[in-house]
């Protein structure tokens, strides 16, 4: 039977969504238990969260001052020593997982499957290789610890429901202290995340500058919507580098995203492969982006963006 | 001498456009341009620019995979690189391999520090920095946008889904860099003349005590769904309406 541990993401007081998605796809693999652990300075308040996900049969709290950040090299040997017995350790493929997870693998001495989309077995995953233009499917030999990032936006949030047993434990292992938290510039824009939301705007390198970007953020507050955009937008300056939506940036599985002077490349696509709806406004019929969007309109986005502002009431 | 060692994959040059064989064994790289995997050409990048403020004596490029790859690492020759190791190989390697022979060669090598690019653009891994940074027991820095070395530490920013968050790190350590750090040098027709001369030393998988075999069994590989064709809208009003239909507005 597998026996399934999912490393918690947090901030010290909320359990990141991308945890519950990581439940999700453990209930995939039929018949596993599924316990999380939390790494934290103080990880009550967390824990006491992730023993409310439906699905879960333990919490694992791993309080120790040296977890106040979630640096991989201080995290990882606690995680390889807490993961002992189990058959899957999973954590979600964020910057977060991404950090964390290669450096547990190589610490318990397996691959790692990265950025699992669907699970076929227990040992059989499919994941997207070449920014989502060819999918693999692989098998982990037998009796090799599955480690395993999992890719958020395939998977919903697992519901709550659950009353898992928290169990404080101490993995005893020696803590690295080459590794020091200096600082983390945390954007608050009072807006919907964008992993999170189910309406995302997006705007590419056609705004031409920062104060222009200010027609997207509009659009996005009239419709209730997280803000993103291209990389070309990003490397341009307009925006700041965690808006960035792609290959490179974040992967995000929207109901409707609207993709606004954004011409659809290679890169960009991969990250909104998954959107329910995608509608593009671009002044280039032959951009990419038509290609995939489920609606198009072709014109000039100073005007359209506006006039679709005021269509929606205001 | 104070020493840099940069990882240079082989990969499929990114503005290919790739298609999957049709046997769903893996796809088409027959006759399909190969490049420097981009992220690795910024850590290369990054490598010489080190080096360039007197802070590094040496940048050695280091590839694995087959004879063709020395292309690759004549190509990181001739951006600036002094030397290059090539780890010849036809097989695929799993990334743990790939940290285990990088790992033999920082302990012959001694570098104060090691860069790659946070993933290559073909299996979209973004494994061998982490699992390095594990064997050799050294700090890592995954996604650098910025990058400052001084007085045997370094401080790096990476870009994380909550802004950017910056660490400081005892050397030697890992980094693997994002596609803002830096914007890599175009290559000049003497450098590549240059770089014939430079020294390129070919070594065996076996020399490294490393199996062949990527690590997993490939079931298959097959082109993603493709979505279904979409409808145009003439203006506003038809576009708010289909929204509306959608049950989207």
């Amino acid at each position: 039977m597998s026996k399934i541990l999912i490393v918690a993401e947090h901030d010290g007081a909320k359990l990141n969504p991308s945890t519950l998605k990581c439940v999700t796809c453990a209930t995939k693999i039929a018949g596993a238990a599924i316990d999380i652990v939390v790494l934290a300075a103080d990880g009550a308040a967390v824990a006491a969260q992730a023993a409310k996900v439906a699905g879960v049969g333990k919490v694992i709290q791993v309080d120790n001052a040296a977890n106040k950040e979630p640096l991989a090299a201080v995290q990882a040997p606690q995680v390889a020593k807490v993961a002992a017995g189990y058959t899957h350790v999973l954590g979600p493929s964020t910057t977060f997982g991404k950090d964390l997870m290669p450096r547990v693998a190589a610490l318990l001495g397996v691959n790692q499957v990265t950025d699992i989309m669907a699970v076929e077995s227990a040992q059989r995953f499919k994941r997207p290789i070449y920014a989502g233009n060819a999918l693999l499917t692989l098998e982990v030999p037998a009796g090799a610890t599955v480690v395993a990032t999992v890719r958020i936006a395939s998977f919903e949030a697992a519901a709550e429901g659950g009353s898992a047993s928290i169990e404080k434990a101490d993995p005893g292992v020696a803590i690295p202290s080459h590794t020091r938290f200096v600082s983390r510039s945390a954007a608050t824009t009072g807006r919907p995340d964008l992993q999170a939301a189910s309406r995302v705007v997006s705007g590419g390198r056609a705004l031409g500058s920062a104060d222009n970007f200010k027609l997207i953020f509009a659009l996005a507050d009239k419709l209730g919507a997280a803000v993103g955009a291209s990389r070309a937008a990003v490397d341009a300056g307009y925006v700041a580098n965690d808006l960035q939506v792609g290959q490179t940036g974040k992967i995000i599985a929207p109901e409707l995203y609207i993709a606004i002077g954004i011409s659809g490349a290679i890169q960009h696509m991969a990250g909104i492969k998954d959107a329910r709806t995608i509608v593009a406004i671009n002044k280039d019929a032959e951009a990419p982006i038509f290609e995939a969007a489920d609606i198009g309109l072709v014109g000039d986005l100073f005007a359209l963006v506006p006039e679709l502002q005021k269509a929606l009431g205001g | 001498m104070r020493r840099i060692i940069v990882g240079v994959k082989r990969v499929v040059d990114y503005n290919v456009r790739i298609r999957v064989k049709p046997d769903n064994t893996g796809v088409i790289t027959e006759g399909v341009k190969m490049s420097i995997n981009p992220f690795d050409e910024i850590a290369l990048e990054e490598a010489l620019r080190i080096k360039e403020k007197g802070l590094a004596d040496e940048v050695l490029a280091v590839s694995i995979g087959p004879a063709d790859t020395q292309q690759q690492l004549r190509t990181a020759l001739a951006m600036g690189a002094d030397r290059a190791v090539h780890v010849q190989t036809d097989a695929a390697l799993a990334p743990i391999s790939v940290a285990k022979i990088f790992h033999k060669l920082v302990e012959s090598e001694q570098p104060f520090l090691v860069l790659l690019g946070k993933q290559a653009i073909d299996d979209d891994n973004g494994q061998t920095g982490p699992m390095l940074a594990a064997l050799w027991d050294r700090p890592q820095v995954v996604a650098c946008s910025k990058v400052e070395v001084a007085d045997g530490k370094v401080t790096a920013t990476r870009e994380v889904d909550a802004g950017l968050e910056t660490l400081e790190i005892d050397l030697p350590a890992v980094l693997s860099v994002d596609l803002r750090l830096n914007e890599p040098r175009y290559v000049k027709l003497p450098d590549i003349m240059k770089a014939k001369k430079k020294p390129l030393d070919t070594k065996a998988l076996a020399d490294f005590g490393v199996a062949e075999g990527a690590g997993f069994t490939t079931i298959k590989i097959e082109p993603p769904p493709s979505r279904q064709k979409g409808v145009m809208v003439k203006d506003v009003g038809e576009l708010v309406a289909a929204l509306q239909k959608k049950g989207l507005v």
